[in-house]
């Protein structure tokens, strides 16, 4: 039962964000200037006269004490929605949104930014950048971690000495001095998919120290197993050894590591962009949304914007989870 | 001896591939501190040619870093740009603050990680232990980012604790007491973003070494022979879950100055964090390349450290030495 929850929180996370086109009403660079710091909108369902048949929001305007509801002004929500149009999955062009009112309306679930862009549409836009950096720079680890873990296993002698070595002097230093140093020492200004991939690389050649050990452990002792000895003993080669004997030992490892690493490097990427290191504006990330956190008023006055952290923490709590889960289901299939 | 003798030997080794790694870093970058003098209309080229080769800079790699390790020699650890003025006495100042708050949280962090762990493992399966549970999941799983921002913005709206800083403006003002309480206040935050962040894994490593102990079978004889389970814990299953403790211990003492380095940003304490995100984007090499050997000695001799505890307490261990 468990692991149903955990697979479908798993699989929901991913599909929102995945359709962010979708689900968001708004495109998360349009700005509205007339609505900075708008705060999350109300939704009713009872008005003036009674009950209605469907949701629906009042106009909200600003003035100097703060943003008010205009009962007079009725914006029923509508589903399947025509608004801006956007790309779905990166390759069709659409225009529905699960919902949205109509024209003068907004609707700002979860309140808006400085600019006026919607925080909703921007969470879920964000979590694309935030979530691929993760995923692409776990792929990059995992792939280091086991070529470097399988050769210092396999091959022992110096290699193991000379890569292990590596690995501890990497640890040595505290993974923020490296994410800010290496990061800073790279150029700064580039476009946004640049920057994306730098810091995906940057992340993803610094975490291969952990997983790389545990990889050398479990195949120094898979080398040693019977059947490998008697598929050497056949004349079998290094490679087939490695690929066919060695590597689905090492399988389940990398698993569970991987279910690790992703949430560290979303978190990752999250600290860069804050500190103004990461995807620049007007680009949206869980970091740089969460930068504006900096300025001590906001945080007092607009708490909405603390949403993606909740994002961050969701993130990290599902993916923890599933490490969880991982490791014992590696632990019980273990020879 | 012997032992302590190849330690500190492979201390020493590792502390050089750190610095000439900072180097390596350093030399990648594109960019250097005078690029925005580069921009000034008003400051001729000429003047930054003289002011990089006065500081050196226009030298090759290879000669910079035996100039440093000379400078490392005579204890400045390079020289500042910014600040002009050497290295080592800056990282020194902000290291003392550093060092300040990891060593009360770490405090803290053992004081209620330890005891936590010992008593979940002794009521296993019991509703403390999982709640307990239940809490140091979610603590483990959520960043320390987020931490830090959510417990900020608790402290900035229900202002009971002061947010930034070491000390008040007017510090100056106030007698030793009230000096120390102003202090006390204000690393309040610091401390419990670090303390939150840190408490968990203790209490998970002490749980899991302590259970597995209680396992045991030599345990589990004794407590048929019918001793107390106080004595039983205490006297006989403590010592014996000592040492994965102890290598914990080693690596709380080697993050007393790199393990607070995000958190000290945020909250605007003035340690090395700041000094080191500034530099960085301020491209000071050496003061980047200094703190990252600071850090690394740190850890380092904290490993050092862990393994000596360890060789002192395990007789399995010395033994195994004196046979290798």
């Amino acid at each position: 039962m468990r692991k149903r929850i955990l697979i479908a929180a798993l699989i929901a996370l991913h599909a929102a964000i995945l359709l962010a086109g979708l689900l968001a009403p708004y495109d998360p660079a349009n700005q509205n200037r007339g609505f900075p710091y708008a705060p999350p909108a109300r939704i009713h369902w009872v008005g003036r006269s009674g009950v209605y048949w469907r949701p629906f929001v009042y106009a909200v305007s600003p003035n100097l004490t703060g943003y008010h509801e205009d009962p007079s002004q009725i914006f029923p929500l509508r589903f399947f929605y025509r608004g801006d149009s956007y790309k779905l999955l990166g390759l069709f062009t659409a225009d529905i949104h699960l919902f949205g009112v109509d024209a003068p309306g907004r609707i700002f679930i979860l309140g808006t930014d400085a600019y006026g862009r919607d925080e909703f549409s921007r969470l879920l836009y964000g979590g694309q950048i935030s979530l691929a950096a993760g995923l692409l720079g776990t792929l990059l680890t995992l792939a280091m971690a086991a070529l470097i873990g399988t050769i210092s296993g396999y091959f022992g002698k110096w290699a193991d000495e000379s890569f292990m070595g590596l690995a501890e002097l990497f640890l040595c230093l505290p993974w923020f001095y490296f994410l800010v140093a290496m990061r800073a020492f790279l150029p700064l200004h580039l476009n946004p998919t640049c920057t994306f991939l730098l810091i995906t690389c940057v992340m993803g050649s610094i975490g291969w120290t952990r997983p790389a050990r545990l990889v050398r452990g479990v195949v120094l002792s898979a080398r040693n197993r019977d059947y490998v000895a008697a598929a050497r003993g056949f004349g079998a080669s290094d490679f087939y050894l490695i690929q066919r004997h060695i590597m689905p030992a090492a399988f389940g490892v990398l698993l569970t590591q991987a279910a690790l690493l992703v949430p560290q490097y979303v978190t990752a990427e999250a600290v860069l962009s804050f500190f103004g290191l990461g995807i620049a504006e007007p680009v949206p990330s869980w970091g740089n949304m969460l930068s504006i956190l900096q300025q001590y008023n906001v945080i007092v006055s607009y708490y909405w914007l603390l949403a993606p952290a909740g994002a961050l923490v969701v993130t990290s709590v599902i993916y923890w989870l599933l490490a969880d889960a991982l490791h014992h289901w590696v632990k019980s299939h273990s020879i | 001896m012997k032992y302590f003798a190849r330690r500190l030997l492979r201390a020493c080794l590792l502390l050089l591939g750190v610095s000439l790694l900072c180097f390596a870093f350093t030399e990648l970058a594109p960019g250097s501190f005078f690029d925005e003098m580069r921009l000034n209309p008003q400051i001729a080229p000429e003047t930054i040619s003289t002011l990089r080769a006065h500081y050196g800079l226009d030298r090759p790699l290879a000669v910079r870093y035996f100039l440093w390790v000379g400078s490392v020699a005579r204890g400045d650890f390079g020289y500042s740009i910014a600040y002009n003025e050497p290295v080592a006495p800056l990282l020194w100042a902000r290291a003392k603050s550093t060092l300040l708050l990891t060593s009360i949280a770490t405090v803290f962090t053992w004081c209620i990680g330890l005891p936590l762990g010992i008593w979940t493992a002794s009521t296993r399966g019991r509703l403390v232990d999982r709640v307990t549970g239940a809490a140091t999941s979610f603590l483990i799983a959520v960043p320390e980012i987020v931490i830090a921002i959510l417990l900020m913005a608790l402290a900035v709206r229900s202002r009971i604790v002061p947010v930034g800083g070491i000390q008040s403006l007017n510090a100056e003002d106030l007698s030793g007491w009230q000096n120390l309480c102003d202090r006390c206040l204000h690393m309040l935050l610091p401390v419990s973003i670090l303390v939150l962040s840190g408490v968990a894994i203790v209490e998970r490593h002490i749980r899991a070494s302590v259970l597995e102990v209680l396992e045991a079978p030599s345990v589990q004889a004794a407590r048929g022979l019918g001793i107390g389970r106080t004595r039983l814990l205490f006297r006989h299953v403590l010592p014996l879950a000592a040492n994965p403790a102890i290598s914990l211990f080693g690596f709380s003492v080697a993050g007393l100055l790199g393990g607070s380095l995000l958190v000290e940003v945020i909250t605007g304490w003035p340690g090395l964090g700041p000094l080191i995100l500034d530099a960085t984007l301020s491209r000071d090499l050496y003061v980047v390349i200094g703190a990252g050997v600071f850090v690394a000695v740190f850890t380092a001799a904290g490993n050092l450290v862990a393994d000596l505890l360890l060789l002192a307490c395990d007789p399995r261990i010395r033994a195994g030495e004196q046979n290798a």
